[in-house]
């Protein structure tokens, strides 16, 4: 009963030793980490966790980097960036850019050795637009015909604006014209399930052992919070240049671990870099620090349903002029990212984006000007301003906030609030529209188009958080809908972000890089605007 | 004893639905939602979402179709990991979290004891203090800044152990983990002993054991080490949950896929259920170590076992 009492001198060494080995045995028992293999494994760090790995259920970029690995849509991009044929070897264009027919491969097979056909993607397609599917993510095809129709109830997914021509030709028929819509189907959303796989599994078809991929390569393994394991598809019909045999996809939320974890030499990729450490690496390793634009911009927004905003245009004017972008850009973050000067960040493709009229001022000039307008709004010694900024939770927002107070005060002499919420609360009282009159935010780019950062402003769009209603700005939008000749839509696009700088409903302050470090073992990998790296096209070397 | 045991178990169930219903309305309560981000979805799409996982039902019915399941089991489906329902990552992460918490509650009872009771026994030496020293360095230094520094040294530089836990497949992938999450418990059990010890050695009864002329060594063997655990198997309880809590911090700086990093990005995520699988894992978890120790105090103390 009583163990203390035989805890005696020589018993005490007994027990040590076996708590000892107690210690040691449970450590080393159910351990189902992935095994090392040396030339012929990558591993990855793909930040937060995706959510799902159903081509219909996921949103996240971190999914859709797995998704692009076991899955292939009808396109998709080369390391640069340039849209290639994938699941779809050749296309026609029909009917003004109304009508897409794409003739699939016909070599192209599942995972388990069946073909991939057009009735594939037909269903692929519904399930896709099903309501009963509850996708988070449609903007891939909702200019389809009838697809607002079907995920709104109104018309059955039968309905939808896609047939199978024959095995291998898919036919889509869009509401109108859609100059990006080849660049859409590079998104998962518009990658094909396995129809037998899915009605046999329903919601787990996609987690290991049930998933059919067609894709390079297919999923072995998935520990929620730990990795996602892929090996090598045999049957993908390109399967003879794909060069690393496993991919282990590593869940890296928090950035300065996903960096120890390549310093120790367990990631070959990161998927970002934390910036207080991006100096440092820069410094010590500069061969494997890889930035390059990307489609997304970093933006403080009005409440324009405020009167003081809304009423106002050159009080967002002054407060936009007294920002100094490139103390940001360069001195608060400091990883390459670009001082935005307009809302269409540069290297979105056959377009030039607009700048604000102040863009290349120097620095006193502009002070004088913001100073002017600010004056002009009504504001000054007699009338000073008091503002609330509001920002979710991140040392970043809040070096950039902080930087930006004090930039308002020393210039235009306002007081700024600074309120940090949690991102959630955040966005709910961006929503709300009540309380807010400042708020942080960022948008990155779904396609290669400047259409997806303008359109988040328009008025009925439910991504404009701002409340901006312009009747100028939304007819030039949908002019250029309306457009089928690229160069005149282009120019309407552009126009109508003239629009929208000189308005100010929106203060973009930097345009983000995207920035990893890659390492000196991976071969194949190319500088891309929305961040694209299939693993089929990297390789491993030994040489350094 | 086995009485009391059930009668304990079966005052639970209150406590546990009451912890249920009040995390449920926290969460509820929570400006956002599990679909919210800064992509609003177009309504069509919102509604089909809300009708799929029965958002747009009313709160009480919400509530009544949760218990009802839980009753059954079934913990609901993940609002986050899609594919996915909350028993199965809850059921997937727990022998990790549990394997990391058992051995940092093992490794900080040898080591935490043997320490403690080395300072007690030399009390005012300058082993005494250095142990009380490190000890207080142990308590004060959060587990967030110690885990990653142990990173950068162990792993960064030296390369002896792995960064990660899934950076590696053998039992080296603990040692990190295990010392992170001991070292505060080491240090508060290292100085809950000595100072136990010490006590128990001015109480009447050492003193007549040592007017018999018995020696220090025996006292202490023999009439000193029992009572000097008692007030330390009552601390075993909050030491655990706070292993279970601190795995939190270490889960997220060693990527081990555990329960304790689902708390907080549940929670972040407004992944309503899981947020709840995770609540109940917890409270269950306190309900039963509380229970264990209790009755391990009773086992080792005649006093409350005749109460």
């Amino acid at each position: 009963m009583n163990i203390f009492r035989h805890i005696k001198a020589g018993r005490a060494r007994g027990i040590l030793r076996l708590l000892l080995l107690s210690l040691l045995v449970l450590g080393a028992c159910g351990d189902s980490g992935p095994k090392p293999e040396a030339l012929s494994v990558l591993n990855r760090g793909t930040g937060d966790e995706p959510e799902s790995l159903d081509m219909h259920k996921a949103s996240s970029t971190g999914a859709g980097d797995v998704q692009r690995d076991i899955g292939e849509g009808l396109l998709g991009f080369t390391p640069d960036g340039e849209l290639r044929a994938a699941a779809a070897e050749s296309w026609d264009i029909l009917d003004e850019g109304r009508e897409y027919v794409f003739r699939l491969r016909p070599e192209a097979r599942w995972s388990n050795g069946e073909p991939v056909t057009a009735e594939d993607f037909v269903y692929s397609f519904r399930r896709l637009v099903d309501p009963a599917t509850a996708a988070l993510y449609v903007k891939s095809v909702d200019s389809i015909e009838n697809a607002s129709e079907i995920m709104a109830g109104e018309l059955l997914p039968e309905s939808l604006g896609v047939s199978a021509v024959s095995t291998h030709e898919f036919r889509v028929r869009l509401k109108h014209s859609v100059p990006y819509f080849l660049s859409l189907l590079t998104h998962p959303s518009t990658f094909p399930v396995h129809r037998g796989s899915v009605e046999q599994h329903g919601d787990a078809h996609a987690r290991a052992g049930n998933h059919v991929s067609n894709g390079a390569y297919k999923l072995v393994d998935w520990q929620l919070g730990s990795h996602i394991e892929l090996v090598r598809n045999d049957q993908y019909w390109n399967n003879a240049k794909t060069a690393i045999n496993r991919v282990i996809h590593y869940v890296s939320p928090e950035a300065m671990s996903e960096l120890n974890r390549f310093r120790a030499g367990e990631l070959h990729v990161t998927h970002t870099i934390p910036p207080e450490s991006f100096r440092q690496m820069q410094e010590e390793r500069p061969d494997e620090v890889r930035v390059s634009p990307s489609l997304a911009v970093y933006y403080y927004g009005f409440n324009m349903t405020k009167p003081e905003f809304a009423e106002n245009p050159k009080l967002r004017e002054a407060l936009s002029m007294a920002i100094d972008r490139e103390t940001i850009a360069n001195d608060v973050i400091g990883r390459g990212e670009k001082p935005a000067y307009g809302w269409v960040p540069d290297g979105t493709a056959n377009y030039v984006p607009r700048r604000f009229s102040y863009a290349d001022m120097p620095k006193q000039e502009r002070h004088k000007k913001a100073q002017q307008a600010f004056r002009q709004a009504g504001y000054g010694d007699q009338n000073p301003l008091t503002i609330e900024l509001r920002y979710n939770t991140s040392n970043i927002h809040q070096r950039i906030a902080a930087s930006v107070q004090a930039m308002w005060k020393d210039v235009l002499g306002v007081e700024t609030v600074l309120i940090k919420e949690e991102f959630q609360v955040m966005l709910a009282n961006i929503r709300q529209q009540d309380e807010t009159q400042v708020f942080r935010l960022n948008w990155s780019g779904d396609y290669n188009d400047a259409h997806t950062f303008l359109s988040i402003l328009e008025s009925d769009n439910p991504s404009n958080l701002t409340g901006y209603q312009s009747e100028e700005f939304d007819s030039l939008m949908s002019r250029a809908a309306m457009q089928t000749d690229p160069i005149h839509r282009n120019a309407f696009l552009a126009e109508a972000e003239s629009v929208l700088l000189g308005d100010h409903p929106v203060i973009p302050l930097y345009f983000y890089v995207n920035k990893s470090m890659v390492s000196k073992q991976v071969r194949g990998w190319g500088d891309n605007v929305l961040n694209y790296h299939y693993s089929q096209h990297l390789s491993l070397t030994t040489e350094e | 004893m086995l009485r009391y045991a059930l009668l304990r178990i079966l005052g639970a169930i209150p406590t546990l639905l009451l912890v249920i219903a009040i995390a449920f309305l926290m969460v509820r309560a929570a400006p956002g939602g599990p679909f919210d981000s800064e992509r609003q979805l177009p309504p069509d799409i919102e509604a089909n979402i809300e009708r799929a996982y029965h958002l747009d039902e009313a709160l009480p019915q919400q509530f009544l179709r949760y218990i009802n399941g839980v009753i059954r089991g079934d913990l609901g489906p993940s609002y986050r990991y899609r594919d996915f329902s909350v028993s199965e990552i809850i059921a997937g992460a727990i022998p990790v979290t549990m394997k990391i918490g058992l051995l940092a509650i093992l490794l900080s009872m040898i080591v935490g004891i043997s320490a403690g009771l080395a300072a007690g026994m030399r009390k005012n030496t300058f082993l005494d203090r250095l142990i009380t020293g490190v000890a207080m360095i142990g308590i004060s230094v959060p587990v967030f800044v110690f885990a990653p520094l142990m990173v950068l040294v162990f792993a960064v530089t030296l390369n002896w152990l792995p960064a990660s836990y899934s950076g590696s497949s053998g039992a080296d992938r603990l040692l990190l983990p295990v010392i992170a999450l001991a070292l505060p418990q080491i240090a508060y059990i290292a100085r809950l002993t000595r100072a136990s010890l010490i006590d128990v050695m001015n109480s009447d009864y050492v003193r007549t054991a040592r007017a018999q002329g018995l020696k220090t060594a025996s006292i202490i063997r023999y009439h000193a080490l029992k009572p000097t655990m008692l007030p330390l198997v009552s601390y075993l309880g909050p030491a655990f949950a706070a292993v279970l809590t601190g795995s939190v911090v270490v889960e997220h700086v060693f990527g081990i896929p555990g329960v304790g990093r689902f708390l907080v990005t549940s929670a972040t995520n407004r992944d309503y259920t899981l947020v709840l699988g995770i609540t109940i894992f917890y409270a269950a978890m306190v309900i039963v170590l509380n229970l264990v120790v209790d009755l391990f105090y009773a086992f080792l103390d005649p006093r409350i076992r005749r109460q």
